[in-house]
């Protein structure tokens, strides 16, 4: 059963929960709105007057060769980080469900990189991996594999996709550990006495149960390397070398306040905006009503 | 050949003994029901014959095979859980093909076998749907299925019929009964339930505290209880424990003050020994000359009457009589001796006359 609170009358309801819609107004809905304002306007070359015109800086984004490779670039950002945490995650929390000696400790250790500040996170992979003074970069290049993920592009996105995936580990192992143990443990004893074992029993028991933690995740860690991997990316290169590792939130921050291009900054902006709304009707429509684990 | 065999089966958790030694041989085709009170260790058993745990000490085999050390898939033995633990994400036939398809049995031979189940469990139009989409009963047919299909040596239940509702169990009861009976397959049973326990089984074990206390047939069980826990824990409501002496020779025991003659029967023990005497309240006499107990609640259960009497702080007493017998202030009654069971107070076993 639902409980609920009744208060009598409007004003008391409303004077509850007016701080919270001051907050979300002031730090979102007013933003919001200038973006769109401002993606409708161009400014001149001296910041002295805007004029309006109309969806002209959306047609311009769209025809600009150097967004639409930077919407790949996030494509293949956000596939990467998905990829890595949800795969590390799963394969951490089944181990971690195993009855292992010291398993309270080891989970704990766990959970811990999702308390850590992602631009400290992100010093921390650039400390690992600088090619000269980082434990595996010097290491990768003592064996011949040129590394310096600052000449190289490719090398660069592979960082960022790590040190963005890192952080995602830990709550996404959190859900998968969940998942795992709401299975009845004698769900897992049938299929043994049926002599399924290892991969197989993964394979046709647990991973079909745990599908619902897998899309619940999906849509989360989507979320999360498209809009919130900001302050991961730019500590780790600053979108560098040249623009191998841009993603669309960066090329945000990077055109209007670094450039100052406002008008296509914004645009660029209300098109993110688009993309989250998106994404959170997705995951409310198919998986916000059912039990996550 | 045996169809099951233990010996010396020990099984710790940390510092506690749960299994204290269970020996037991199980004929082949026989179906042997365990009971005892919660956490005396039955589904323990179960699970170590099935493989689910490894045993502390001892041996298992089926069929002659000693399986001790190996896996629950490689033992040839089907499990029906208290919670049927049906795949959900599967369909009522891949639930039951899932154990062949492992085994690597062809698809023809598969869909075969799962038809054939079905049919003996009236569960060919369900093949399709979902657990969820079952009732309970209909889930613990499946579950029965998933056990058919692999022609097992050997079937483990841990209290199948517990998460179903009185008419229903009365009525799968049956059904396992039959099945178990047709197929020939050596079973064991875990159950709370006094009735599973007396109906379903060819013999019956009780454990306490996991030990076995008593291995016989229900009726034997009933009628020759071990000890005094056995006596207590068969039958429904319990057997009637009174403390008293053994007296004149050994052919009557007195109970505070009142002397109950045991008829021919006489017991090659010193008079003045402690016994505990006991009589099911079914057989408790009422008798005009017998000795007067104050009545303190009358349970009417439709088709019978409960009496509990007794004098506070002495034993109690309860009775068990058909409708309309006259309850008053207090009974009168009198032990017939030809049910009277007697156990040594000292060691709870039961005493046979010389
Ligand atoms: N994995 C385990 N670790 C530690 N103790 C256990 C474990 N499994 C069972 N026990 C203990 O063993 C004892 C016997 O448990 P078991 O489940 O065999 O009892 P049971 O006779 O089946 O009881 P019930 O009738 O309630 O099902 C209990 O005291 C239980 O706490
Ligand atoms: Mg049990």
């Amino acid at each position: 059963m639902e409980r609920r609170t009744l208060f009598p009358g409007r004003l008391l309801p409303a004077l509850l929960i007016l701080p919270q819609l001051v907050l979300t107004f002031v730090f979102f809905l007013w933003p919001a709105l200038q973006a769109i304002k401002s993606s409708l306007e161009r400014e001149d070359a001296f910041g002295t007057s805007t004029e309006f015109v109309g969806l002209e800086n959306f047609a311009d984004l769209f025809n600009d060769p150097l967004y639409l490779a930077a919407i790949g670039r996030t494509a293949v950002f956000c596939a990467g980080v998905t990829a890595v945490s949800i795969g590390v995650a799963l394969l951490l929390a089944v181990l971690a469900d195993t009855e292992i000696r010291g398993r309270a400790f080891y989970r704990t250790m766990l959970i811990w990189p999702y308390a850590v500040a992602p631009a400290m996170s992100a010093v921390l992979w650039v400390l690992m991996f600088h090619p000269q003074i980082g434990l595996v970069g010097a290491f990768l290049n003592r064996i011949g594999i040129g590394w310096d993920y600052k000449l190289d592009g490719t090398q660069a996105m592979l960082l960022v996709i790590l040190a963005a995936a890192w952080k995602q580990i830990s709550y996404n192992f959190i859900f998968f550990l969940a998942g795992l143990q709401a299975i009845p443990k004698t769900i897992i004893e049938a299929a043994r006495i049926d002599g399924a074992r290892g991969f197989r029993r993964f394979r046709t028991i647990i991973l079909p149960l745990l599908m619902p933690t897998v899309y619940f995740l999906l849509v989360v860690d989507l979320v999360y390397a498209a809009f919130d991997t900001f302050a991961t990316v730019y500590a780790v290169n600053g979108g560098g070398p040249g623009q191998s590792t841009q993603t669309l939130v960066l090329k945000v921050y990077l055109d209007g306040i670094v450039n100052a291009n406002i008008g296509s900054s914004s645009a660029q902006s209300v098109v993110l905006m688009v993309g989250v709304i998106v994404l959170c009707a997705i995951q409310f429509r198919f998986l916000g009503r059912k039990a996550v684990t | 050949m045996a169809g099951l065999r233990l010996e010396g089966l020990r099984k710790s958790f940390g510092q506690n003994e749960i299994l204290k030694g269970v020996d037991l041989t199980l004929a082949d085709g026989e179906m042997l029901v365990i009971v005892g009170a919660s956490g005396c260790g039955k589904s323990t058993l179960l699970r170590l014959v099935a493989g689910l745990e490894t045993p502390t000490a001892g041996r298992i085999l089926i069929d002659g095979r000693d399986v001790t050390r190996l896996d629950p898939s490689e033992r040839d033995i089907a499990m029906v859980f208290q919670n049927y633990a049906l795949y959900p994400h599967m369909s009522v036939f891949e639930n039951m093909a899932y154990g062949l398809k492992i085994r690597g049995l062809p698809k023809a031979g598969i869909r075969a076998k799962v038809d054939a189940a079905s049919a003996l469990l009236g569960l060919d139009a369900l093949l399709d749907r979902k657990p969820r989409q079952l009732s309970g009963g209909q889930r613990q047919r499946v579950a029965m299925g998933r056990a058919i299909v692999r022609d097992p040596k050997l079937f483990l239940f841990d209290e199948p019929l517990s998460n179903l509702d009185a008419k229903l169990r009365v009525q799968m009861r049956g059904e396992i009964r039959r099945l178990q009976r047709r197929l020939k397959v050596t079973s064991l049973y875990v159950t709370h339930d006094q009735v599973e326990a007396m109906t379903l089984g060819d013999r019956l074990l009780v454990m306490h505290q996991g030990v076995p206390v008593q291995l016989a047939t229900p009726t034997e069980v009933f009628e020759r209880p071990a000890d005094t826990y056995v006596a207590g824990f068969i039958g429904s409501p319990a057997m009637n424990l009174l403390p008293g002496t053994l007296g004149r020779n050994g052919t009557a025991v007195s109970l505070e003050g009142t002397e109950v003659g045991l008829g021919t029967r006489r017991y090659a023990l010193p008079d003045g020994h402690g016994v505990i005497l006991g009589i099911r309240p079914e057989h408790v006499a009422l008798d005009p000359s017998g000795r007067e107990w104050p009545v303190e609640v009358v349970e009417l259960l439709g088709s019978e009457t409960l009496i509990h009497a007794g004098r506070t702080g002495a034993a109690t007493l309860t009775l068990r009589l058909a409708n309309g017998a006259p309850v008053g202030e207090a009974v009168r009654v009198s032990f017939p001796p030809e049910h009277l069971h007697l156990f040594d107070r000292a060691t709870g076993l039961r005493l046979d006359p010389a």
